[in-house]
C-alpha cells in the first residue's frame, strides 16, 4: 500500500489517495488533502462538512448519503463542490477520512 | 486515476483489426482508465478467497501461487465437467462472427479483443491445448495455446471488460452465451485472488452487513426514515414503513443503491409511497435490515459466491414467515432470482405462490421463485384501476426507458415497465427498435465495472446506449431517461453529463410517486426532488 509522508506523519493510502482507517486520520491529514485538491484557504465552511461527516460516520460506519449532508449541513450539492471541487465522496469524505461507497452507487 | 479524454477526441474509433498481427502474437497492454484496481486482501479474506493479498493489475507481479497454472487448469477441468454449456460454448463456435459488432465495447473501443468471439476465443484457445486432440498435437496451428502468465494476464484484461450483458448471445445462431464463458472465466481467476476490488469490496460487504455499502441495521432504518420525512415535507403525508416485521405478508427486498445514492433515492421514496397508499386496501409489507440487498455482486465473483450472497433473500423470507417476496428495480438480481436462485437455495417450499392482496392477480411467472418483479405487481395494480393517478405531474418530462439488460434478457420483462410509464407520463418516446428490449444496449458498466478508476472504459462502452439516447432528446426532446437497475441510476447520469447532457435519469417508481394521489396529500406544489411542478413555477420563485 502507499504512504504519503506529511508534516511528520506517514499515512497509508488506497490508489485513489483515500485514508486507509478512519482511525489514523488527523488535522494534518486535512491540509495534507487541501493541499492536493487545491482548496485555497479551509473554512468553517469546510470543517462542517468535515465534522458532519465524522460524526455520521462515527455513529453509522459509513457515509452520509448525499442528501443528508446536504440537509445536515444545509449546503447545497452545487455549494458542496464549491467547496471540495472533487465533490462530496472523492473531495469532502477523503478529506474527512472515510472510505469510498461501493456496490451499485 | 486516468483523466478521461474528451468526448471529441474518444469518439474517434478504429473498428479495422490491425492487418499484419495475429491476435495471438498481441501481448495486451494494460492501459489506464481502462481496468480496475485489484481487490485489497482483507476483502478476499472475510469471505474465504484464495490468495488473499493486496495486488496491483499494474504491477509485472501479480504475487500468484507457485503452481497457479495446475489452480487454474485443474478449476477449468472441473468445470467442464460441471457445466455442460460451458463444455459445449467451448467446442461449437464456428468464428462466424455474428456477434462481433454487437458487443458495446468493441463498438466503443475498437479493440478487436472486444469482439465477443474474440473473448471467447482468448479461453478457448487454452481450453483446446488441453482438450482437444488437434490442439494437442497442433497447437498454434489448431488455434491453440499454452497457458502462460501473458495468457492469464490478457484473460483477466479482457474479462473485466465484459458486462456479461449478453447482447452477442441474442445473435449467435449456436445460442452461445457469451457472458457465462466470462462468469466461469472470471471464476477462474477468482481461484487465484484476482478479483477487482470494486466488486470484491460490495461482496464483503454484503457477507457481513447485508447489503453491498456495509449498511448495519440502525443506519438501514436511519436512511429510510429520513425518506419518510422528505415524504412529509413534499406531500403532507406520513408513511409509516415497518422493519423486520414477523408475521407480515410480503417481504420487500431491493438494491441498497436505492437508499444510498441519488438518484435512486428517490425511487426509494417512490416504493414508500405507493405501500403507503396500498395498506389501506390490504398491503402488509414488510422492509428488512439483514435482507438489505437485491444485487449480488457475488454473481461477478463465483457462482458459489453468488450462492452464498443470495442465500439470505429466502432465510429471511424464513424467518419473518411471509408469504412471498417482493423485488424492487434492479438489475443482475432479477438474472439470478429467475435463472439461478431455486437450484442455489431453493425449492422455497415453505413460501406461497405470489397473489396481490389488492387484486388477487396470481403472479404465474414467479411460481416458482415466489419472488415477484415490482413492476408486475404496479402495472397489474393500475390495469386493475386501483391506483388515482395525475401524470400531468410528470408533465414536465419527455421520457425514454432503457430495458436494463438483466431485467430484459433474463426474465423477458418488457412490456410492464412501459406499460407503467405510459400510465403516469404523459410524453414517452421509444428509442430506434435495434436498442431497446431484447436488443437493448448495456450501460457500459454492469457487472461490477461501475468503479470510478476505469471511466474510460465506461464512457466506450456506454456509447451505443448514449447515442440512442442522443437520437430521441435531438427528435423529440427527450429529458429524461427510466430505468429498472441500481447500476444503471448510478451509472447512466456520468454516461449522459459525458455523452448527451440535458438528459437526466429516474427509476419508475420515482415517476409513479409523482403521478400517485395519497389520501389526505396537501395541494403539492413539487416533484420528489424538490423542483417546482409543471404550472407551478411561478409560485416557486415568489
Amino acid at each position: 500500500m502507499p504512504t504519503v509522508e506529511f508534516e511528520g506523519h506517514t499515512f497509508n493510502v488506497d490508489e485513489d489517495g483515500f485514508i486507509d482507517d478512519f482511525k489514523n486520520w488527523n488535522e494534518a491529514w486535512v491540509r495534507h488533502v487541501k493541499q492536493t485538491e487545491g482548496i485555497e484557504e479551509l473554512t468553517d465552511e469546510h470543517w462542517k462538512v468535515i465534522n458532519v461527516l465524522q460524526d455520521y460516520y462515527k455513529k453509522n460506519g459509513i457515509a452520509p448519503m448525499v442528501r443528508i449532508l446536504s440537509k445536515v449541513t444545509g449546503f447545497k450539492l452545487k455549494k458542496i463542490y464549491e467547496l471540495f471541487p472533487s465533490g462530496p465522496g472523492k473531495g469532502a469524505c477523503k478529506m474527512a477520512g472515510l472510505p469510498k461507497p461501493t456496490g451499485c452507487v | 486515476m486516468a483523466d478521461v479524454p474528451k468526448p471529441e477526441e474518444l469518439a474517434q474509433i478504429d473498428h479495422r483489426p490491425p492487418v499484419f498481427k495475429p491476435w495471438m502474437d498481441s501481448p495486451p497492454e494494460f492501459k489506464e482508465g481502462i481496468y480496475c484496481y485489484g481487490a485489497k486482501g482483507k476483502n478476499l479474506e472475510v469471505v474465504g478467497m484464495p490468495n488473499a493479498r493486496d495486488w496491483n493489475p499494474a504491477d509485472e507481479d501479480w504475487n500468484l501461487p507457485d503452481n497457479w497454472e495446475n489452480i487454474v487448469k485443474e478449476g477449468m477441468d472441473e468445470r467442464l465437467g460441471r457445466f455442460r454449456s460451458f463444455k459445449l460454448f467451448m467446442d461449437i463456435c464456428v468464428r462466424c462472427g455474428a456477434c462481433a459488432d454487437k458487443c458495446h465495447f468493441f463498438i466503443g473501443s475498437g479493440d478487436p479483443k472486444n469482439m465477443p468471439v474474440l473473448r471467447a476465443e482468448l479461453i478457448r484457445s487454452v481450453y483446446r491445448r488441453y482438450h482437444t486432440l488437434g490442439g494437442k498435437i497442433f497447437g498454434k496451428l489448431a488455434g491453440a495455446r499454452d497457458l502462460t502468465e501473458q495468457v492469464l494476464k490478457e484473460w483477466w484484461y479482457y474479462l473485466y471488460q465484459c458486462t456479461e450483458c449478453r447482447r452477442c448471445s441474442l445473435f449467435c445462431p449456436y445460442g452461445i452465451d457469451t457472458a457465462e464463458i466470462t462468469i466461469i472465466g472470471r471464476e477462474l481467476t477468482n481461484l487465484l485472488g484476482l478479483n477487482t476490488d470494486w466488486i470484491q469490496a460490495p461482496v464483503a460487504n454484503c457477507y457481513r452487513t447485508g447489503n453491498h455499502l456495509g449498511i448495519q441495521p440502525h443506519a438501514y432504518k436511519d436512511m429510510i426514515e429520513f425518506f419518510v420525512d422528505e415524504i412529509e415535507e413534499v406531500t403532507g403525508v406520513r408513511v409509516n414503513p415497518s422493519f423486520n416485521r414477523k408475521g407480515a405478508e410480503i417481504l420487500f427486498i431491493t438494491p441498497s443503491g436505492d437508499v444510498f445514492a441519488d438518484p435512486g433515492t428517490y425511487t426509494a421514496m417512490g416504493y414508500l409511497m405507493l405501500f403507503h397508499y396500498l395498506e389501506s386496501m390490504g398491503l402488509d409489507i414488510t422492509w428488512s435490515t439483514y435482507a438489505s440487498e437485491g444485487g449480488n455482486f457475488g454473481y461477478f465473483t463465483s457462482h458459489e459466491m453468488a450462492k452464498r450472497l443470495n442465500a439470505k433473500m429466502y432465510a429471511e423470507a424464513k424467518r419473518l414467515g411471509v408469504k412471498w417476496i417482493l423485488g424492487g428495480e434492479c438489475g443482475h438480481m432479477w438474472r439470478v432470482i429467475n435463472q439461478y436462485m431455486d437450484t442455489f437455495n431453493g425449492p422455497a417450499d415453505f413460501l406461497e405462490e405470489p397473489v396481490s392482496p389488492i387484486t388477487g392477480t396470481k403472479f404465474e411467472s414467479a411460481k416458482s421463485t415466489k419472488m415477484v418483479h415490482i413492476t408486475e405487481f404496479t402495472a397489474d395494480l393500475i390495469k386493475h384501476g386501483k391506483l388515482k393517478l395525475d401524470p400531468s405531474r410528470n408533465d414536465n418530462l419527455v421520457v425514454t426507458f432503457h430495458d436494463s439488460c438483466n431485467p430484459a434478457r433474463g426474465m423477458g420483462l418488457f412490456e410492464e415497465p412501459r406499460y407503467i410509464i405510459k400510465s403516469v407520463c404523459n410524453n414517452f418516446y421509444e428509442m430506434p427498435p435495434e436498442t431497446i428490449r431484447e436488443q437493448t444496449f448495456c450501460c457500459g458498466s454492469g457487472a461490477g465495472l461501475n468503479a470510478g478508476e476505469n471511466m474510460e472504459l465506461r464512457m466506450r462502452g456506454g456509447l451505443p446506449r448514449a447515442n440512442a439516447v442522443k437520437y430521441v432528446h435531438e427528435k423529440y426532446g427527450v429529458n429524461m431517461m427510466a430505468c429498472i437497475c441500481a447500476i444503471d441510476r448510478a451509472v447512466f447520469p456520468t454516461l449522459m453529463e459525458y455523452w448527451v447532457p440535458d438528459v437526466d435519469i429516474t427509476g419508475i417508481h420515482e415517476l409513479v410517486a409523482n403521478a400517485l394521489i395519497l389520501e389526505g396529500e396537501k395541494e403539492r406544489t413539487t416533484n420528489l426532488r424538490g423542483e417546482p411542478l409543471p404550472g407551478m413555477e411561478e409560485e416557486e420563485d415568489v
